[in-house]
């Protein structure tokens, strides 16, 4: 059988695309922003004190500069929402974002479907190294931080440079080795965690966090304190939107086209594995985001990454403020470590993945 | 679209091509001229250095010698600037098999576009060019998976074009095609040629390669060994010496332009 036959009695895709489906794209980023206000709006008011919606929004807007409402509303309220809430909701975002981002420029640099940072071993990397940071003589400030972000960044880095080595035979990656030599790394680094957090006594205590991702320490100190680092990690990678875009042909292809391919790779993975570090640093290890996300981006939006990376940012920031949403009142006043919820979501959909055709091409 | 008529100064340039593994030279000492609306076929048998020698001029493999496109240095030339001159379209490209041939096509704008630059709607007209000057209109929006071969090697020629090259080189565009799928690629190329696109392709088959290009270069184990129109570079005398005693050089009963084909 030649190749021709197998084109036929395949239907022409009937698609009124202009260039990257342009125009369902286009509605689908407002439409994903509204659905993010939304989700915020309702992780604020949920919880031991039920707060109503109406409320919750009124009280957001009259925190605005210019903006004065008087607010029916008890003291103990505010308090819930803008120092308990809020900063919780802000957390949850700003990691929902950071993970799917880099889960996506993960997967446009490998041209592997399944790169994930869990499953890449870089979240497991940047937990080690936050460990590293929290048992080192070096200052960690009041709120648990200072130099852990920097250290998960060089645990991310390390990660990620460790498993692209060993997938790799010559310039070609082989990506069924690159998700393999990830789990089996983030299997040591996380044993190496444990160990510390086992041993260290007192001191250790912090490192849980890092193994079970939450936000229950989230606070508007870590908050501000992580935005700076994601955003870096943001624009590094959107830089570079448009060579990604090229990089899903081959890559000497992309070379022809004008891509400094090396320099792009490098360049993204320091910046999807600086958002995956500061997601850790906040939240500790949470799975799979980078993973389920970007694929129903995909599946919406098409593959121009200008609009899948943005996409998948405000996607991961609500679906992480609802997985947060479900962890803290599923079982209330008892927590889900939102690290467990997200594994058991994001589990059976590497499962379903992985015996699909295709598997290993986006 | 097509070359000024006046600029006869060479598209292409190669001096002194020299590729080596350690000792073996695959490509020992070759040197090319291209000028604008020439179809220049690279021919030769297997490992006797086409792809090498194309791969050296386009950068993507180190190599000796001096390469100068429209007259400057490749080396020189910032990336952009160099892949808004010249296309390439390799042996076996890839892309993701959903991908559309329009989709595939604005990708080869990215040169003419900036870090984070949107493609206007002169890209999309330019595009929207590549795909009919390519012939693939009656496909243009369907996913590379569902194309027959010889589309989807006119798919990356629509997307090389779409660099608005004034050179293209193509390695082996017309392999594992059937007879028709190639001569339409190659009656493609000839198309571009009259445009003033100077075109330098790897061929397998010589009898193709005789009918559809201006000038051959045969090449063995590295090195030139004929080069000239068809006539003068597919004899007997060269053939034998090239692919053995089991071929045979025939004229083609329309217009006499050499013919190989098994000695029975």
């Amino acid at each position: 059988m030649s190749v021709r036959d197998l084109g036929i009695g395949v239907a022409p895709r009937a698609q009124a695309s202009t260039g990257w489906r342009a125009n369902i794209a286009l509605a689908g980023i407002p439409l994903a922003a509204m659905a993010l206000v939304a989700v915020a709006v309702l992780s604020l008011t949920q919880g031991v004190a039920s707060i109503p919606p109406w409320t919750a929004v009124l009280m957001l807007l009259d925190r605005l500069p210019l903006v004065s409402l008087s607010v029916d509303a008890p003291a103990s309220w505010e308090r819930i929402v803008f120092d308990i809430r809020l900063p919780r909701v802000a957390a949850a975002g700003l990691v929902g974002a950071a993970l799917a981002t880099s889960g996506a420029a993960y997967q446009g640099v490998f041209r592997n479907p399944l790169a994930d940072p869990f499953l890449l071993g870089v979240a497991s990397g940047a937990a080690l190294g936050a460990a590293i940071a929290i048992m080192s003589p070096l200052p960690v400030n009041s709120w648990g931080f200072g130099w852990v972000p920097v250290f998960a960044f060089i645990g991310a880095a390390a990660a990620v440079t460790t498993v692209y080595l060993l997938a790799r035979s010559g310039t070609v990656v082989d990506n069924p080795s690159l998700i393999l030599a990830g789990v089996a790394l983030s299997a040591i680094c996380s044993g190496a965690t444990s160990f510390m957090l086992l041993t260290g006594g007192q001191r250790a205590q912090p490192i849980f966090e890092f193994l079970f991702g939450g936000f229950n320490t989230a606070s508007w100190q870590r908050v501000m304190f992580a935005a700076p680092y994601i955003a870096i990690g943001a624009i590094l990678i959107a830089l570079h939107a448009r060579a990604l875009n090229v990089l899903q042909l081959d890559e000497e292809q992309a070379g022809h086209l004008g891509v400094n391919v090396a320099r792009t790779k490098v360049i993204v993975l320091i910046g999807a594995s600086l958002m995956a570090a500061t997601a850790v640093s906040l939240a500790g290890t949470i799975g799979f985001v980078g993973l389920v996300v970007p694929h129903a981006i995909r599946m919406i939006f098409g593959r121009d990454y200008r609009r899948t990376l943005l996409a998948a940012a405000l996607v991961g920031a609500s679906f992480l403020i609802l997985v947060d949403l479900f962890s803290r009142t599923v079982i209330a006043p008892q927590e889900v470590p939102v690290g467990i919820v997200t594994a058991m979501l994001g589990g059976p959909f590497f499962l379903y993945l992985m015996r699909r055709r295709r598997i290993w091409t986006l | 679209m097509a070359a000024p008529v006046l600029d006869r100064s060479p598209l292409l340039e190669a001096r002194d091509i020299r590729v080596r593994i350690g000792e073996r030279a695959l490509v020992d000492g070759v040197s090319l001229t291209l000028m604008p609306g020439e179809v220049l076929g690279l021919v030769g048998p297997n490992g006797a250095g086409k792809s090498t020698l194309l791969r050296a001029i386009t950068g993507d493999r180190k190599a000796e010698g001096e390469v100068a496109v429209s007259g400057r240095p490749l080396r020189a030339i910032p990336r952009r600037d160099l892949f808004r001159m010249m296309a390439v379209v390799q042996q076996l490209p890839e892309a993701p098999p959903a991908i559309t041939v329009r989709e595939l096509t604005l990708l080869g704008r990215f040169p003419h576009l900036g870090l984070l630059g949107r493609e206007s709607a002169h890209d999309q007209q330019i595009a929207d060019a590549s795909i009919v000057r390519a012939g693939c209109e009656a496909f243009a929006d369907r996913p590379l998976a569902t194309l027959s071969g010889g589309e989807r090697r006119r798919a990356f020629i629509a997307r090389a074009l779409a660099q608005e090259p004034r050179l293209l080189l193509l390695d082996e565009p017309t392999a594992n095609l059937d007879a028709e799928a190639q001569a339409e690629v190659l009656g493609l190329l000839r198309r571009l040629a009259t445009e003033g696109v100077g075109v330098l392709v790897v061929l397998h088959d010589l009898s193709y390669a005789a009918a559809y290009c201006d000038r051959l270069m045969l090449l063995h184990h590295g090195r030139l060994m004929a080069e000239g129109p068809a006539s003068r570079v597919i004899t007997a005398e060269h053939i034998s010496a090239v692919y053995g005693p089991h071929v045979r050089v025939l004229a083609h009963p329309e217009g006499g332009a050499p013919l190989v084909v098994p000695a029975l």
